[in-house]
């Protein structure tokens, strides 16, 4: 079966990659462009561990193949800090004990920086539901919520910098 | 003497009997002579108990030492998550 | 480890306060290595073939067309795992081989049957259609209870009912019967004004870690190698795959990556024996990562049950006789938690007489495996709803009820021994002066409380902590970090020098590079790793005044060590400036060498961890949805070192422990095949299923650990189910003896018992 060859946008960069044309783009950022801080945690879309941002929308990389990613602009965990400047969310994740084992918690940030671009002060129902698709199974999401949330705040000035 | 307690279906094996008087240091030398006391525990014992001594659990260290007023008890076997 | 003096006297600098984790960033930016994120030049993949029957004969297994198949590089079945001495002399390593790979019989539907490396996963899964296999299929049992009965299917031809002396010499499912008690529970039920008894049953949960099982292997030509694996044990790992195919312990090194959640589903094998089979046979390095399918099919829910309780009591409150009837599936293999079931069952209260029989049931299911106090949750769902009945129906007041009759320091435990010192009433005291113990509840909503209890354990330990050129310290533990236990490390060995948090890394050390550990389980890291790092700091301070001792020219035992520093122990010893761990450590190679301590224990005097929680919940009486309104955790951590991750294991304990109550649970088919093997009809609790879980850290010191610290992962998840059921109870007025209450359950429970009871 001959390969399929992509040029796409990833993290502001514009990548090359062949993949075959019934591979995910999940498949193709962790074994082909070795970028494995977007996670596969059931490949059917339940739980969000996966989650990147296509054309500014909040996906599942599982479920969306890699040769869909023609022309288009990805966004992945690895993209979110700046170099050593970590982005709000990520370091109110870390001051706020947001995270136990980790596996979930690149899915989480890259969904809740979606949420945030097009929301800049959800309430905490918005926050909820706009997560629901983002399973975590060690924290029982509390110090998520409340990471969200002053990362937000934060981010509209409204606190200083945790 | 320790008196050693058994929990409940180790009795059975030893006759009903439930407690027994044993002199022995550690819970090595205890097991052993619990064994002697009582034949048809040995397989049981063989394949691990926790032991409680005045409280606290313990499923590894054999040779915890063991004060003749010491309150000794025969658990079944524990692991966590 | 006696605790060190009277903790209200001491001040700790770095213990108790909240840092960062050291793992922190890498998981926040995506560079955290999980089990799947390794690769290695060369690299196949491998893929398991499973058994679509619930219980079959192999007849044969022929793998000649999946061999053909261009990039099949190598096939494993069960004569792969062939009859070594060492596997055979051990029952537990005897089934847990037949688990990784079925031999004669498959015992569940997901039973491994054989195994392919291909070079990428899309062959290797074309490949595993390839191979047939021809099943004589047999008939099935799922249920614990008609697994118990004479004409069950059986399982196993060789499994006799231990514990019972007139057990007749036949095959059976039922694997052992236990049996505790003191007095005589009939007098006990005379002597009650008050006798409440229920049947109960309980689904099977399964731990939902989000990572999905997965390893890499790498065996070379001459029989050595290494394995990377996310497990909660890389000894443990070591040790069974290199038994069970033959090798000695010293040839393979396991390297256990982050581990993305366990619970205890990550504290035995599935996959990595087969990997190291795999690599072995076709000398590459091979990668197995589960699919979520797999993982609930094939890997460890935790047993489904069937619970009777029976408890009496007087007007006054006085428990007179707590009676239950324990019955565990624990899957295809004998080993269910039904033991610490029992024993926990009635542990938060001092019964007068007390009588618990357990059955441990094998059944056409996944082999289960440890889940958060395995056995207890189930237990203690049955026992505090009859409890909070009992309290109800004699007028007072459920957490008064437990306090009347709370097990306290110094009293005797349901299971035998004495406590030590408990926290138990502390934490229901607690519960009672909580605003949330106040607030009004509106129409068809309810109130529910429930304590809980874990024993915690030990375990064998070892620990190292090297001193480098700069003054900061190496640690080396053996035990996998879930939850941030490297953070409290860090802070228990700076407390112990005298140096800052971030001064020390302390880092998850491969087999090769430690002594043995057991496995991370029984709430027992930050406890028994915990006290081996203070231990370990103490020697490295010894080592420290002894070289300082000899540029002062002086005896070692007249320095000691002080806030980060050795200096003279009294006038008498001579007058020095303090020497830091610094300048020590830049001298170290002229005074002697490299400086460190190190050590290695069986830890014992874990201290048990006892919790109470207060839930409101909300019913819609016409879909039957359950939501949680307010949740309350109020827990005993002995010391908490980390407190927000004391917190986050509180949460995330009592989190599951409302999913094992409102929606989780393995559902059959009538050909013993699960219906529901993923994330979206297994449903865990999602965000807007939540509140915010409040939560109130109780520290009743461990008297069994330097800084009085107990273990708290557990004990979380054994309150919730009881408290959940409870809150139901008084929303509906009728009682949920089933679990998970998922709305058709519920409904049915509303329109059968339409008349609010009595007692509530």
């Amino acid at each position: 079966m001959s390969q399929v060859h992509v040029t796409t946008k990833i993290n502001g960069d514009s990548t090359e990659y062949l993949c075959d044309a019934d591979e995910t783009l999940l498949d193709v950022l962790r074994d082909r462009l070795q970028m494995t801080g977007s996670k596969e945690g059931c490949g059917t879309g339940d739980c969000g561990a996966c989650t990147i941002i296509l054309d500014g929308r909040p996906v599942c990389s599982c479920l969306v193949l890699g040769a869909e990613a023609e022309g288009r602009s990805v966004e992945t965990i690895e993209g979110m800090a700046n170099g050593e400047e970590l982005h709000p969310l990520q370091r109110h994740f870390l001051n706020g004990a947001a995270l136990q084992c980790g596996i979930c918690t690149p899915g989480i940030l890259v969904a809740a920086k979606a949420l945030l671009a097009q929301n800049a002060n959800p309430s905490e129902t918005e926050i909820r539901y706009w997560l629901a698709g983002n399973l975590c199974r060690c924290t029982g999401y509390d110090k998520i919520i409340r990471a969200v949330q002053s990362a937000a705040a934060e981010m509209r000035g409204e606190t200083h910098a945790a | 003497m320790a008196r050693v307690k058994l929990w409940g279906s180790l009795s059975r094996m030893a006759d009903g009997q439930k407690e027994f008087e044993i002199d022995a240091p550690n819970i090595d030398r205890m097991l052993t002579a619990l064994g002697e006391a009582a034949p048809k525990l040995k397989p049981i014992l063989a394949k691990g108990v926790t032991v409680s001594i005045d409280g606290t659990l313990y499923r590894l260290d054999k040779f915890q030492a063991i004060q003749p007023d010491s309150e000794v008890y025969i658990l079944p076997k524990m692991a966590g998550g | 480890m006696p605790l060190d003096r009277d903790p209200a006297d001491r001040t700790y600098k770095v213990v108790g306060h909240r840092h960062n984790r050291p793992d922190g960033i890498d998981k926040v930016t995506g560079r955290a290595k999980f089990g799947a994120d390794l690769a290695a030049p060369g690299l196949l993949h491998g893929r398991i073939l499973r058994s679509p029957h619930a219980h079959a004969r192999i007849k044969s297994i022929d793998t000649s067309k999946a061999l053909a198949l261009e990039g099949v590089k190598a096939i494993v079945t069960a004569a792969d795992f062939p009859d070594h001495p060492q596997v055979l002399e051990d029952g537990e390593l005897t089934n847990i081989r037949y688990n990784v790979m079925a031999r004669e019989k498959a015992l569940y539907d997901g039973h491994a049957v054989a195994a392919v490396a291909a070079s990428n996963p899309r062959i290797a899964a074309k490949a595993l259609k390839l191979i047939e296999v021809d099943y004589e299929v047999l008939p099935h049992v799922v249920d614990v209870e008609l697994a118990m009965k004479d004409d069950a299917p059986i399982l196993h031809d060789h499994i006799r009912t231990e514990g019972m002396e007139d057990a007749p010499d036949c095959p059976t499912n039922v694997a052992e019967r236990i049996e505790l008690g003191y007095g005589d529970v009939e007098a006990g039920f005379a002597e009650a004004d008050v006798v409440i008894e229920r049947q109960f049953r309980t689904g099977a949960a399964h731990q939902g870690y989000i990572e999905p099982h997965a390893c890499l292997a790498n065996i070379s030509g001459d029989g050595s190698g290494d394995l990377w694996c996310c497990t909660q044990g890389q000894f443990m790992v070591r040790d069974v795959c290199a038994q069970l195919n033959g090798m000695d312990v010293s040839k393979l090194r396991v390297t256990p990556s982050e581990i993305g959640g366990g619970f205890g589903g990550k504290t035995t094998v599935f996959i990595e024996p087969v990997a190291v089979a795999l690599s072995r046979k076709a000398g590459k390095p091979v990668k197995i990562v589960m699919n979520r399918g797999e993982v609930f099919r094939a890997t460890g829910p935790t047993a489904s049950s069937a619970i009777w309780v029976k408890m009496g009591c007087k007007r006054d409150g006085t428990i007179t006789a707590a009676q239950a009837e324990l019955k565990y599936q624990g899957g295809a293999f004998p080993g269910s938690p039904v033991s610490m079931g029992a024993m926990t069952a009635f542990a938060c209260y001092q019964p007068k007489t007390l009588k618990a029989i357990g059955w441990d049931v094998v059944t056409n299911r996944p082999k289960q495996a440890a889940y958060r106090a395995p056995g207890a949750p189930m237990a203690a769902f049955a026992v505090e709803s009859i409890v909070e009945e009992l309290a109800h129906t004699i007028g007072m007041d459920p957490v008064d009820f437990r306090l009347k009759n709370a097990a306290t320091s110094g009293s005797k435990s349901a299971y035998g021994p004495t406590y030590s010192d408990i926290g138990l009433v502390e934490t229901l005291e607690a519960v009672k002066a909580h605003p949330n113990y106040a607030i009004k509840l509106g129409p068809n909503q309810g109130r529910g409380v429930a304590s809980g209890f874990w024993f915690n354990f030990g375990g064998q330990t070892a620990v190292t902590l090297n001193l480098n050129i700069d003054g900061t310290v190496a640690l080396s533990v053996g035990t996998p970090d879930i939850g941030g236990s490297r953070a409290s490390m860090c802070a228990m060995a700076a407390e112990e020098l005298g140096i800052p948090y971030h001064h020390v890394q302390t880092i998850i050390a491969d087999t090769g590079s430690l002594g043995f550990n057991d496995v991370t389980d029984g709430s027992r890291v930050t406890f028994a790793s915990g006290l081996a790092t203070i231990e370990a700091a103490r020697n490295a301070a010894k080592v420290l005044c002894e070289r300082a001792a000899k540029i002062w020219g002086i005896p070692a035992d007249a320095v000691t060590w002080e806030n980060g520093c050795a200096v003279p122990a009294g006038p008498n010893a001579g007058e020095f400036p303090p020497m830091t761990i610094k300048e020590l450590a830049k001298k170290a190679g002229e005074t002697g060498g490299p400086i460190a301590g190190h050590f290695e224990v069986s830890a014992d005097g874990a201290g048990p961890s006892f919790a109470t929680h207060l839930v409101d919940a909300e019913v819609d009486r016409e879909t039957g949805r359950i939501t949680i309104l307010r949740y309350l955790i109020v827990q005993d951590a002995g010391k908490a070192v980390s407190p927000a991750y004391v917190e986050g294991q509180m949460q995330g304990g009592a989190v599951q422990g409302i999913g094992w109550a409102l929606n989780e649970e393995y559902i059959y088919n009538d050909k013993g095949v699960m219906e529901n093997p993923g994330f979206l009809d297994y449903r865990v609790p999602v965000a807007s299923d939540l509140p915010m879980i409040d939560t109130q850290i109780v520290e009743v010191p461990n008297p069994g650990h330097p800084y009085g610290v107990r273990g708290v992962g557990e004990t979380s998840i054994v309150p919730p189910l009881g408290a959940v059921a409870n809150a139901v109870a008084a929303a509906v007025g009728a009682r949920p003896e089933e679990l998970p209450m998922s709305p058709p359950r519920l409904l049915k429970l509303m329109k059968e018992q339409a008349q609010p009871l009595a007692a509530e």
